[in-house]
């Protein structure tokens, strides 16, 4: 069989990005769900406004893209922790898919206001004059911002692994998700730490919707199917690390590349079938613990 | 840990039978009137189909704890074989419906073996992953026509001498096919299967620790489930006439959701009732666009915030009847 190298390349820096945004939405559902005990199927939602703030700045308020890379996050982290004070605090004690049906309705409200606005087609978004143009690897182009985006992403993943498995901060986290009571004992302000967690995971997701942004459009519905296919990744690595989360994201989004340069017509549903694989092999998932 | 249909549960052990049958009277003696009355009898033909679809899909989440979020996939699959059988293989009808049934009898085995696997909230993303997945394949199987769907499916005659193509026959035949499908899963609830699966939503540890084998019964209940679901399914063709990607888009399974929440999660009547408000909903709001996604959307909230138990199980409530 020949391999033409620098098309098999080129697909599997698409499956780099694409993993890049698996692992930063994993990443972001697995903190959220280790906290609220919520799975956020608004996560899909909230990385398309993400990329639509990305898009209000720069044409309302003349942002350029670096600003929108720290006010995006920070403004849907905000309206993640309303969301979370005024519906989702509601939730606790309750069955974990109250959660899923509350978010999916959420889900739901903000897809269809984008929609009615802006209707199901895209909005260009320009890549940043700093990050246009390719270098050449000897082997192949590589256009630059699809690099900014994989090295970018690696390095905010590494940052919240840090954050959580590292520092002071993480530690109470961690020890929150464990015993909440018993960390409110220690004077330790549990309900708001939930809210910044929901915060942080949010902001994670629309941090990946401004990376997105110049290479798949802006789009009211950008979101709805990534979120199945993370969803999937989130089975497949369980939700019991962090570092797991990164690496089976980036992962998965590399076997997808393969496989669409290998045999485009299975790239849609590649990763559902190793999902089916793993719960036939090791149904906990990779990194999981049992549940 | 309180479970998802808590609130629904009836605090008497006796079940209140009588209540059921007269809710049940009720309910055939206002379906079998319609076609008198004037009402649009397709759209009771398709909330006919959705409520069984909503019935079978209750029985998994209402008295299996499951929450299924794919259950569009049986109502696709039956829909695509059954059109399929018609309007290619030129099947009679009742033979198209029994490979449409069939096949979502098989995929409920292969679907049900690979997501029992893992439960609660993983369940759910499984369900919804594998429906994704087989959405995908319908998009590129040539069978399917893709984007277009089948479209004008014959009727036909129902064993050669039924002509389905008469509205008013057509209504009386989904009606008894509703009617079959809503009476076999009242029967598998008040079976001792019905009570095993209960006892396992309640407390799946002590269940296993009596010595059931758990994943027996809820792979049961998931094919009954599933099967049930692509019966409705392969109702739904005759009535609609087409089989499209929309019976299998996620969206569809998060209708179905939304009307057995709407209803009453775990309630014998709820799905029923529920899948009609949802159709009429979307019937009367068609023109208003994507709006009505944003209504779905916010019916989901309220209902899951404060409406957990849904209208019937409200009723029910305020009765103290379980229905």
């Amino acid at each position: 069989m020949d391999i033409n190298v620098p098309a098999l390349l080129a697909q599997l820096l698409v499956g780099l990005i694409n993993g890049s945004f698996y692992a930063l939405l994993s990443l972001g559902l697995a903190v959220i769900f280790g906290m609220l005990n919520i799975i956020n199927f608004a996560h899909g939602a909230l990385y398309m406004m993400g990329a639509f703030c990305a898009y209000f700045l720069l044409n309302l308020l003349g942002l350029n893209y670096w600003w929108a890379l720290i006010l995006s996050p920070v403004i849907v982290g905000v309206f993640g922790m309303v969301m979370e004070r005024t519906l989702l605090q509601w939730l606790s004690g309750l069955d974990h898919l109250y959660g899923l049906l509350l978010t999916f309705g959420v889900a739901l409200i903000i897809q269809g206001v984008f929609q009615n606005y802006f209707g199901s087609s895209g909005l260009p978004y320009a890549i940043p004059e700093q990050l246009r143009g390719a270098i050449n690897l000897g082997f192949m182009y590589l256009p630059v911002y699809r690099g900014w985006v994989v090295v970018f992403s690696l390095v905010v993943c590494l940052l919240t692994w840090f954050l959580i498995e590292r520092t002071r901060l993480g530690a109470n986290l961690r020890a929150a998700t464990e015993n909440p009571t018993l960390v409110r004992a220690f004077g330790i302000n549990v309900p708001r730490m939930i809210t910044l967690t929901y915060g942080l995971g949010v902001g994670l997701a629309a941090l990946a919707g401004v990376l997105s942004a110049p290479i798949n459009q802006v789009r009211p519905l950008m979101g709805a199917d990534l979120i199945i296919v993370v969803f999937a990744v989130v089975v497949i690595g369980g939700m019991g690390s962090i570092m797991g989360s990164i690496i089976t994201g980036f992962t998965l989004g590399v076997i997808e590349g393969l496989t669409k340069y290998f045999y485009p017509e299975a790239s849609n549903t590649v990763v559902f079938v190793l999902m089916v694989l793993v719960l036939l092999v090791k149904p906990s998932g990779l990194t999981g613990r049992a549940t | 840990m309180t479970t998802i249909t808590q609130n629904s549960v009836p605090t008497t052990t006796r079940r209140p039978v009588r209540d059921e049958m007269i809710a049940f009277a009720i309910m055939t003696v206002l379906l079998l009137v319609v076609p008198f009355t004037g009402v649009y009898p397709f759209f009771v033909m398709q909330g006919l189909c959705f409520a069984l679809l909503a019935c079978a899909f209750n029985l998994l989440i209402g008295y299996g704890g499951l929450l299924s979020f794919g259950h569009a996939m049986f109502l696709g699959t039956a829909g695509y074989v059954s059109g399929h059988a018609l309007k290619v293989w030129g099947l009679p009808p009742e033979l198209a419906i029994v490979a449409g049934t069939a096949a979502a009898f098989g995929l409920s085995v292969i679907t049900g073996l690979i997501a029992i696997r893992r439960q609660g909230i993983y369940f759910a993303m499984i369900t919804l992953a594998l429906s994704q997945l087989l959405y995908f394949i319908y998009l590129q199987a040539p069978f399917t026509h893709g984007e277009d769907g089948i479209q004008g499916i014959p009727q036909g005659k129902l064993f050669g001498f039924i002509d389905l193509s008469n509205t008013d026959t057509l209504y009386f035949v989904v009606l008894a096919g509703f009617l079959i499908g809503f009476l076999i899963i009242y029967r598998a609830i008040n079976s001792p299967f019905g009570e095993v699966l209960k006892a396992i939503r309640e407390n799946e540890p002590r269940a296993v620790s009596l010595g059931y084998k758990t994943d027996q019964y809820k792979l049961l209940a998931f094919i009954l489930s599933g099967t049930l679901a692509g019966f409705a399914g392969a109702l739904k063709v005759f009535v609609a006439q087409n089989a499209s990607l929309t019976d299998v888009h996620w969206t569809m399974s998060g209708e179905i959701v939304l009307m057995t929440l709407v209803g009453g999660l775990g309630t014998v009547f709820g799905p029923v009732v529920g899948a009609f408000v949802i159709i009429a909903m979307q019937q009367y709001l068609a023109g208003f666009g994507q709006w009505v996604t944003v209504i779905q959307g916010v019916i989901f909230v309220a209902c899951v915030l404060t409406f957990r138990r849904g209208i019937v199980g409200e009723i029910g409530h305020l009765f103290k009847r379980s229905l």
